[in-house]
């Protein structure tokens, strides 16, 4: 008897609420971030991209520092409770309670990055061919390496960052096939102290190239100190180690967040599954170093070309991983099922994924 | 891994580099407990220093302002512990605690208009010497003040604990409170001193990470490193040279571990990761296995409020 | 001429001990104003946002009691240990344990179904918080080794080790190598108690625990030795009290609880392993033992405040603007005012001049 009187209760009450909002005209889109916008990485870029909606003049919230675990749910629930149209979620942990608040607001629109599940008609998911970015800093680091080792600072052993690995050392070993990629994992996403120390190690190694898929720009501080070669990671990181970064990956979320919120605005929204890259411009390249010579310049900025319209893909077989098992066969390309769900090194690579 | 001397060297300077904040938060704290006062909000004055050395910095493009400037900013955040704790009497480990709340929410506030802006390369002394002599090169020259600073530091609390007048009243009123008052000491008084000068301290450590170690202003950059330095004092059994051993075990593991991730050894990473900490506690057990001198020198009333009737 | 003075209560009056809550929040709320006022933001309508918007509604009040209960839960097993002096700051990594083993318990009925899978897998998270509490104790009572190192150096280590389970063993067969575990089949999942909420039976074992600790602090001989080894271990000892057993058993109870919470969270909104089962619960209530005087009910209010200062915070994000930082600096702030407030407890403030004749006494 009571349940049932809760169960109508609760359920008019959010009905009330995601009915009375959504047929309001002016359209408010929610972010809800997994860091705080000062992190100058991931939460930072996303941020900048909600900055771009708000200069189209949309109406945005933002709520920052929101944990992937039991809270994320509750402030994605608040969101779409308190009249927003259109809600990203801007981090893999926040799948579930996306596609959990979307059923109970199917006027609601949310878009969730990096995930795959889109269970209700209104959720839609988008991640960025970041592997693309890599590829070019490989042919970069495959070129200007004299010690043939690549160092690598990984973050989390999720796909996503192991596809980075593998890109990056494909493309290396094109240009150099001596090429031995190191990792060392530091199990954060920013923690410039220890970022720094991964970076001093990998030196100390024998890397004379330091890439990573953390946030901070530690990494870059170090390599210039130490007079060896960088990359940026998520922002344009020149500013910090001018001789020392050759180029940068950037994040660049902003025409993907300007055109979805027009597309709710003008009722042109759709359920889709986007996987961006350099071709529409979700991961962009900063200025790439003089150092690298004018004809290496001029080859990345072919491949960048290529890769953008599709002549060439990052990952074209024959590949084989650690163990000489073939991944994929001569001729033949890696589907996106396959670059989704990675989670084997390729040859090349040292050292175990952590399992 | 090339074993080479050189190498070496330049792996004992990078354990000792990582383990500067350390030992700076640590010597502070050691001061603070050594009077009886459990501050728990090491983390959250570091960051405040963090921020106000950075900030300092970019707004006056001076290194001998900015690092001042970091160890006022902790003496003022102190203050409110000492406030709390001394003069209303709120317990310690509680107070610490939201103090560490606090102090990441207001650097964050502070910081919101610095980030992204790199930060300014720091003078180093004698680099020279670092690169021509073999081994003891890298180790002992090539760095900033702050860092030879922070390893004569230890020394320098020893003195003042055991042959100083002030240090000798530091220790009696942690040790036994009510006979310190009764011999004419302002207990209050010494404590409020100690709880600031760890502030202090723990504002210097803050402002070696944002303006030498990785010299750029982001949120939660200390990342922990408070709770480290705390673990460090109770590790050094509140003797002050037992805190350099500890930076060095901890910050060597931490670096060997990342060397041997890079050497692409077949250990699950995770277990790599966790060795600091289990070497931490391994060392620890073997260490305060005796029982009597553990009791000797932990400071008797740490952690309890004093209130003297008046 | 001093015009008053501070004096030591002989007991804490009743009535004060009602009031000062009181007062620490209407001070909280002025000095949270004009915080607010100087970063710009209209005052009434920010304290508004952060107290009231949240819990105005059924979801709202909900979702404050779904926050609570791990806080409580865990704050009730820290009691034990504070009271008797033990410092296990650890309940974090205990939580985590915890929801290591009732995860992996969990996942070894997937697709199983039966009444009797949940309070398998409830016991097994607290049997592994105690056991992972164990350590600490352990260590202490037979190695002499400072059990506020241990428990920290070992949460880290738990969270290590629930990475490397979420991202190998244990991960998902068919989540495209995501770091995370499968989807606890419905047996193993707390039941939830009204549609459409989040909230669930865990509440109960927090409810059950602050009726345990309250009969066994104030009714047992157990309660009056924990106490009383709070005072002074010497005392304790005099008296000859085990205090190996105790401290042993003081962190198996703390332990437990931190486990349970980490149960409550895993089978209850959660609903699956992955790396990040509690936004750091295990630390703040600590926060919530001392600012619930380690009082059972005490902790009931505590964690009930310091889950609003969380949800407060959202909300004034979310229609306000007001950044995340601006209610860690508020959440600091009531902090300081509920534990300065104690101080009224203790002392009173006597106005000198008027009545001369109390002078005297």
């Amino acid at each position: 008897m009571l349940k049932n009187f809760f169960r109508y209760f609760i359920s008019s009450l959010f009905f009330l609420v995601a009915y009375s909002f959504s047929a309001n005209a002016e359209l408010k889109v929610g972010f809800v971030y997994v860091g705080p916008t000062g992190d100058h990485g991931w939460t930072y870029q996303h941020h900048l991209g909600r900055n771009a909606v708000e200069a189209a003049g949309i109406k945005t919230t933002y709520v920052e520092s929101v944990p992937e675990g039991a809270d994320a749910e509750r402030v994605i629930r608040q969101l779409a409770q308190s009249g927003h149209g259109l809600i990203f979620t801007t981090s893999f942990g926040y799948m579930d309670p996306t596609n959990k608040v979307a059923k109970d607001f199917p006027n609601v629109k949310f878009e969730h990055a990096t995930g795959y599940k889109r269970e209700h008609s209104n959720v839609s998911t988008y991640g960025a061919r970041f592997y693309q970015g890599r590829t070019l800093l490989g042919h970069i680091a495959g070129n200007m390496t004299k010690t043939n080792t690549i160092g690598y600072i990984a973050s989390f052993p999720i796909p996503e960052v192991i596809r980075g690995i593998n890109s990056m050392t494909l493309a290396a070993q094109k240009v150099n096939p001596n090429i031995k990629t190191k990792i060392v994992w530091v199990f954060t996403w920013y923690d410039p102290g220890k970022e720094a120390e991964a970076a001093q190690a990998l030196i100390d190694q024998g890397a004379d190239i330091i890439m990573q898929h953390t946030d901070s720009t530690a990494a870059v501080q170090v390599a210039e100190k130490a007079g060896v070669w960088s990359f940026g990671q998520a922002s344009d990181m020149q500013k910090f180690a001018p001789k020392s970064v050759l180029t940068s990956i950037i994040d660049d979320w902003a025409p993907y967040y300007v055109e979805r919120s027009k597309a709710v605005q003008n009722g042109t929204w759709k359920q889709q599954d986007t996987w961006h890259g350099l071709k529409e411009g979700m991961v962009a390249m900063g200025d790439y170093n003089p150092a690298m010579g004018a004809d290496l310049v001029k080859e990345v900025e072919q491949l960048q070309k290529d890769l953008a319209s599709g002549k060439v893909h990052s990952f074209t077989g024959p590949i084989y991983d650690q163990k000489d098992n073939v991944l994929v066969t001569v001729g033949n390309v890696a589907d996106d099922g396959m670059l989704l769900g990675m989670g084997v090194y390729v040859k090349g690579v040292e050292g175990d994924i952590p399992q | 891994m090339s074993l080479d001397i050189n190498f070496i060297g330049v792996l004992i300077a990078s354990i000792m580099a990582s383990s500067v904040p350390l030992i700076l938060a640590a010597s502070g704290e050691l001061i603070t407990e050594r009077s009886g006062v459990l501050n728990l909000g090491v983390e959250g004055m570091m960051i405040i220093g963090a921020i106000s050395g950075f900030a300092l910095m970019i707004v006056t493009d001076n290194l001998f302002i900015a690092i001042i400037g970091s160890m006022l900013a902790g003496i003022i955040i102190s203050s409110i512990f000492g406030f709390l704790t001394q003069s209303l009497l709120t317990n310690h480990v509680a107070t610490g605690l939201a103090l560490t709340i606090f102090g990441i929410g207001m650097s964050a506030m502070l910081g919101k208009n610095f980030v992204g802006i790199p930060g300014k390369e720091f003078p180093v002394l004698f680099d020279d010497l670092s690169e021509t002599i073999p081994f003891f090169g890298p180790i002992l020259f090539g760095h900033s003040i702050v860092f030879y600073f922070a390893f004569i530091l230890p020394f320098l609390t020893n003195y003042f604990l055991k042959r100083t007048k002030l240090g000798l009243m530091v220790r009696a009123v942690g040790d036994s409170p009510d006979s310190a008052s009764n011999q004419g000491i302002n207990v209050i008084l010494v404590r409020y001193l100690c709880i600031l000068y760890g502030g202090a301290m723990c504002g210097l450590a803050g402002a070696y990470l944002s303006l030498i170690y990785t010299p750029q202003w982001i949120e939660n950059m200390t990342s922990g490193r408070g709770w480290i330095a705390l673990a460090l004092v109770v590790f050094s059994t509140w003797n002050p040279i037992k805190i350099l051993i500890g930076a060095m075990i901890f910050g060597g593991i931490t670096i060997i571990q990342l060397h041997m991730q890079a050497l692409g050894l077949r250990i699950p990473v995770q277990f790599l990761s966790a060795l600091p900490y289990i070497m931490t506690i391994i060392v620890l057990v073997v260490i305060s296995r005796d029982s009597r001198k553990i009791k000797l020198s932990t400071p008797s009333s740490l952690g309890k409020t004093f209130y003297k009737e008046k | 001429m001093k015009l008053f003075k501070i004096v030591k209560r002989d007991e804490a009056s009743k009535l004060i001990f009602f009031l000062t809550p009181i007062l620490a929040i209407i001070l909280t709320l002025i000095f949270g104003a004009l915080i607010f006022y100087f970063l710009g933001f209209k005052p009434l309508e920010a304290l508004k946002f952060f107290f009231i918007v949240p819990i105005n509604n059924v979801y709202g009040f909900s979702e404050l009691l779904l926050k609570a209960t791990p806080l409580c839960l865990i704050a009730i097993g820290l009691s034990f240990c504070f009271k008797s002096n033990n410092w296990n700051i650890g309940a974090e990594g205990q939580l985590t344990f915890g929801g290591i083993v009732s995860g992996g318990v969990a996942l070894l009925f997937y697709g199983q179904e039966g009444f009797y899978i949940l309070p398998i897998v409830v016991l097994a998270g607290a049997v592994g918080g105690m056991l992972y509490a164990l350590i600490p104790a352990v260590l202490k009572t037979y190695f002499n080794t400072n059990e506020i190192l241990v428990s920290l150096m070992l949460v880290y280590v738990s969270k290590l080790l629930l990475d490397y389970l979420v991202v190998g063993p244990w991960s998902n067969p068919e989540g495209f190598n995501f770091p995370e575990t499968r989807q606890f089949s419905e047996s193993a999942r707390m039941p939830i108690l009204f549609e459409g909420l989040r909230i669930h039976a865990g509440i109960f074992i927090a409810l059950a625990a602050v009726i345990i600790s309250w009969v066994v602090f104030y009714k047992t001989y157990l309660g009056f030795q924990m106490k009383v080894s709070g005072f002074s271990l010497k005392t304790a000892k005099y008296a000859g009290y085990k205090g190996k057993t105790m401290i042993l058993l003081v962190f198996m109870i703390s332990g437990a609880c931190a486990g349970l919470a980490g149960v409550g969270e895993i089978t209850g909104p959660i609903g699956q392993l992955h790396r990040m089962i509690s936004p750091d619960y295990g630390f703040t209530a600590i926060i919530v033992a001392f600012l619930g005087r380690l009082n059972p009910i005490g902790i009931i209010f505590a964690s009930l405040v310091v889950a609003l200062t969380y949800l407060g915070a959202e909300t004034a994000q979310i229609f306000l603007q007001i950044p995340k930082y601006t209610g860690q600096v508020f959440q600091g702030m009531i902090l300081f005012f509920l534990l300065a407030s104690d101080y009224l407890l203790f002392f009173k403030i006597k106005f000198l001049g008027m009545k001369k004749n109390e002078l005297r006494h």
